[in-house]
Parts: structure tokens; sequence; C-alpha cells
């Protein structure tokens, strides 16, 4: 074994330039792999936070008549009880009214939070613009777009009216931007009481929502359904999670992670078969020094070993320069394909796991590779050297 | 004296739609520690009749002894083994591995049999690298030494793991006439100093004359056999 791991260094070594192109083919298969990768996985990521990193992952409503449920706090302790991957529950209650200002008007969607629960869902304060949180009663936020479309500003009165056609005046305490126009435009954030106060519902919420651990958002659904079986309200509760409501987002994800998953593949398949090609004819250069090594005794065997062993050797030279300079691809993306205001055009994940992974999967091909030059220098008669010259 | 190489009745036939007859009814022995050689035209069949003694071809019938043993029963990973043990190779082209310095090479069939080169073995290797009188060049790489130099390094290497017979195909084939007078030279001291076996074909009849027996291979047959 030694010898002919010394062996295959020699050979690899004799012919250094035909060497260096080889480790350099496979790093710049890796590379692709590792940039490719990370920027899918950076993709999603960034596509997952921005589509349910400020929403529920599981919601709860009541089927019932007044589609509002009273017993709130008792259903947050048990369904925070049911499953430690539930991190935030926050009441909300929710309902439409509309906005009138100088005879124009717009429907708003009030949405009363208890702020210390809301804030580990929405993180509100991170996106406020002006003011600051509501903490009187009647006061309110709206958003960026509500604010320029009215030409309000910070402490202005508003008219609210409810469908019961009833005015509620309220005050802007500040403003908030979430950079998604619906929010911007619909949304009037306040507290639980003043919600409940406008539309006269007395200590009820209309849901209740949660956040689960990021690690195990794509799990929602069967957090929800071990949930629904931990709560024992009585309140006829319906519980929504996110996976139920993105359909397309769900298949788009899956759809992009085959796709990387396939150029990943080819891209292996194609790096090894360069590989095995090129170790095919390295077997045809060394024909002579195997031949002769042979014809001194050297065991089938460890013949084979030597290119088993220029197959390990190239594969962890090459995984380490492909990790090297996809790493380098990656740092350049994230350097030069840049936003106006500076940030990644894309957000590129880089995940030690998937790296290593990788490429261990490029070692493990340019080992099997290299068994086709292994079984070729077994089969190798020393008689055929010996006689050709 | 005791046969450290006997063979019955070996032909070879070489093709199968198109029969060539290259060895017809060899038989022939030879004993321990003599100094032999075969001679013949190019195309007599006497690089084959080698190829077959040193078991790296096989004949298509006949049995080859060698030391008491019929290798035709054995595995292709005994034979290396054997090959190992037995017999040193010297070969025309020298077939030294040009990857490996001068003692690296001299080192190889000891590391192909054994693995790890103990001090004995390396001093060994020394000592036959000044045998040959290359002890100067032994770190040189095989590509950098002249065609006599690679030579005396293949005998040198024939010689490492002290086999019992050392098979010699044309090993001055292509040396100039001065480093041919030497090799011969050095042959023969190594058989009178380790009582070597040596079997040296060659097309050169001057050369053949040095040693103790004469085989004459003509069309796939022995057509002279001479002991001096």
């Amino acid at each position: 074994m030694k010898l002919s791991f010394q062996i295959a260094v020699r050979f690899l070594k004799s012919s250094l330039a035909q060497t260096l192109i080889i480790i350099l083919g496979i790093g710049v298969g890796v590379s692709v792999q590792i940039f490719i990768g990370s920027l899918i996985f950076g993709l999603q990521n960034s596509l997952i936070e921005t589509t349910i990193g400020n929403s529920p992952h599981i919601t709860i409503t009541s089927d019932s008549k007044e589609k509002t449920i009273s017993d709130y706090e008792d259903i947050i302790k048990e369904a925070k009880a049911s499953d430690v991957r539930v991190t935030e529950a926050s009441p909300v209650f929710d309902a439409a009214a509309l906005l009138e200002k100088d005879g124009e008007s717009q429907s708003l969607l009030i949405r009363g939070f208890v702020f210390e629960q809301a804030e580990g869902i929405y993180k509100i304060s991170d996106y406020l613009t002006e003011g600051s949180l509501p903490d009187q009663d009647n006061e309110v936020l709206l958003g960026a777009a509500a604010k320029k479309d009215f030409n309000l500003s910070l402490g202005d009165t508003i008219t609210l009216i409810t469908p019961d056609r009833r005015t509620v005046e309220c005050k802007i305490s500040g403003f908030f931007d979430y950079k998604v126009s619906q929010i911007n435009k619909s949304w009037c954030v306040t507290t639980l009481k003043t919600a409940q106060n406008i539309f006269k519902a007395d200590n009820v919420v209309s849901s209740i929502e949660f956040q689960v651990n990021r690690k195990n958002v794509f799990d929602a659904d069967v957090i929800a359904g071990i949930m629904s079986r931990a709560v024992t309200s009585d309140s006829e509760l319906v519980y929504t999670n996110w996976k139920e409501q993105n359909g397309q987002l769900l298949s788009g994800l899956q759809g992009q992670s085959i796709s990387s998953l396939m150029i990943q593949v080819f891209v292996m398949i194609s790096v090894s078969l360069g590989i095995a090609s090129v170790l095919a004819i390295t077997v045809m250069q060394k024909s002579r020094q195997v031949g002769i090594l042979k014809a001194m005794g050297i065991q089938n065997g460890a013949s084979s070993f030597i290119f088993l062993f220029e197959g390990l050797i190239l594969g962890l030279f090459g995984a380490a320069a492909g990790v090297l300079l996809g790493l380098g691809l990656t740092f350049a993306f994230t350097q030069f394909a840049v936003k106006p205001d500076g940030s990644p055009v894309i957000a590129l994940l880089i995940d030690p796991q998937f790296i290593v992974i990788s490429g261990a999967i490029a070692v493990g091909a340019c080992v099997l590779a290299s068994m086709i030059p292994a079984r070729k220098s077994s089969a190798l008669n020393p008689i055929d050297i010996i006689r050709n010259g | 004296m005791d046969k450290i190489l006997e063979l019955k009745n070996i032909n070879k036939i070489y093709g199968t739609a198109v029969k060539t007859q290259v060895l017809t009814d060899i038989s022939t022995s030879f004993t321990d520690g003599s100094f032999n050689s075969i001679i013949g035209q190019s195309g007599s069949g006497k690089s084959t009749l080698m190829n077959i003694m040193g078991t790296l071809d096989t004949p298509t019938s006949g049995e080859v002894i060698v030391n008491g043993v019929n290798t035709s029963v054995m595995s292709a990973s005994q034979l290396a083994k054997y090959r190992n043990q037995t017999i040193g190779f010297v070969f025309q082209f020298h077939y030294l591995l040009p990857e490996f310095t001068a003692i690296e090479n001299v080192l190889m069939p000891y590391r192909i049999g054994h693995g790890k080169v103990t001090k004995e073995i390396m001093e060994r290797a020394r000592e036959l690298m000044s045998i040959v009188g290359l002890e100067k060049v032994i770190n040189n790489n095989a590509t950098k030494m002249s065609g006599g130099q690679q030579q005396r390094t293949a005998i040198a290497r024939a010689l490492l793991n002290q086999p019992k017979l050392i098979l010699a195909d044309e090993p001055t084939g292509n040396l100039d006439s001065l480093s041919t007078e030497t090799i011969y030279d050095l042959l023969r001291d190594i058989n009178d100093r380790f009582k070597t076996t040596f079997i040296i074909i060659t097309h050169d009849r001057k050369i053949a004359e040095k040693a103790d027996r004469i085989i004459e291979i003509a069309d796939g047959r022995i057509n002279l056999d001479i002991m001096r």
C-alpha cells in the first residue's frame, strides 16, 4: 500500500503540468458546485425570509359564529407547551375599517397587537421609520404608502369608520415601512386594547399567531397538527400554516432545489468522466512502468492501488482547490454583484456542511473514476510491455 | 549440481486464426550457479523462450520447472511473488523507472516483496551500486544517466533480492563495445562471487563465447548445445 502510494505520488509529480491541469479541472467543477449551491441556498433562504420571516407560521382562528376567541391566553399556554419548536405566540385582533380624509377614503386592516408578544413575529420597532409604538389608547401606526397617499405626518389625527358606521378618532404615533406595498398601504397597527375598543369586542381576539424555530419552518404543518391535538379549547379552532397558504412558493422552492441538484450532479459526472479519461491515459503513459513493476513481481492489487491513490490525491487536492476557488468566487460575487446600497444582490449562504459534502463527493467521484484505470492497470500483462519494448 | 531451471517439451504458438509456432518442443535444463548464453538470429524465438523461463509468458504446452516448482500450477499472485524472490531480470531496454533515482530503482524489488527497506538492505543496495561502479551516482534520477549506467543500475536491481536466477535479454544490446565488455565482466564477476545462475540471451557470438554453455536456437528449436 505504502509503495503504491509512493509510486502514485512520483507518477503525479513526474508529469506535474498534467497533474496541475487535472487538479484545476476538478477544482473548477467543485467551485461551480459550491458557488451554485451557495447561490441557490442563499436565494431560497432570502425568499423564505422575505415570505415568512415577518409573518406567522401557524395561525389559529375560530370557526364559531362570532369568529372570535375568548380563551386565548389558555390556548397560547397550551400551544407553546405542546412543542418546543414553537418560539413565538401573539394574540391579534384584526378587523377592517375605512380611513377617511378630505373626502378620500381607503380600506384599512386594523391590527391590534400585544406589542411585547407581536414584536417576536413582526419586529415592528425595526421597521419604524418615524415615531414610536403606540402606548396610549387610540394611538396607531400607519405604513409609508398610507402616509404618502393621504399626506399624513406624525401626530396627525385620522378618522376611522367602522363597518357599523361609527367614527373613531385616532392619533398617529409613528410610521413603518415593511417594503411590501400592500402592507404599507393597508395596515393600521395599534394595541390590542384599542382595536378591541374600536370594534367593541371585549377581551376577545380574532386569531392567535405563532412562529416556529427558523430551522423548523418546513415542519410548520406537523407542528400545527401537534398543537391542535394538545390544545383543549372548545372555541371551534381552525389551524392554518404557511405551507398551506404558499403552495406555489413551496413548489417553486422544490423546483429550484431539484434543478440545483441536477446541475450539481451533472457537474460532478462531467468532472468524474474527465478524471476517468485522463487517468486512463496516464495508465497508457505509465504502462511501461507498470509492466516492469509487474515483471519485478508487484501484485495486481498493488498496481491497481497506484491509480486509486492517484485518483484520491487528485480528488483531495482538486476538492481543496475547488473549495478555495468556490469561496473566492462567492466572495467576489457578494463584493461585485451589489445593489446600489452596497448590499449583495443575493445574500449567498455559505453552509460549511454543504462545502464539506461537496468536497467529499468530489473525492469519492475521483476515486470511483480511478477504478477504470485501476482495473486496466491490474489487467495489464507485463509480457506485452516487455515484448513490444 | 542441482537443476535451477528445467524446461519440458515447451511449445509456443501465437495467433488463433493464423498460427505461428515460435518454439517447438524445447527441453533442456540449467544447473545451479552456471553461466549460460542463448544465441540465435532475431526471430528465432530466443526472447520468447526467455519470457517463458521468466514466467512472464506461458507456453502453449509444456512445463517450466524453476527450483523444483512447476510454474504452470501457480496463480498470477503466486507467480508475481515467485518472480520477485527467485528471478532477476535484466532487459535490453533497461526499463528503469524514470520517476525514481538510481538507488530507489535498485531497492524496488525489495520494496515490492517486503515493503519497508531495512538498514541492511540499504547497505546491500549501496554495495551493489559500488560493485557495478556507480556508487557516485546513486541519487541521480534514472533518466539522467548514460545507457551503460542505466544498464548497470538494472543489473544491481536484478541482484538486490539475491535471486537464484538472473535472466538477461540482450543486456548489452544497445551499448558500445567498451561498455559491453565491462558489463560482461561484471556479470561473470557476480556469477563467481554470488554463484547466481545466469542465462543471457544475445545475438553476439563473441559475447556468447564467454559463457560456460552456449545454446543456439534456430527456428524455435535447439540447434546447438555446447558445454565448455
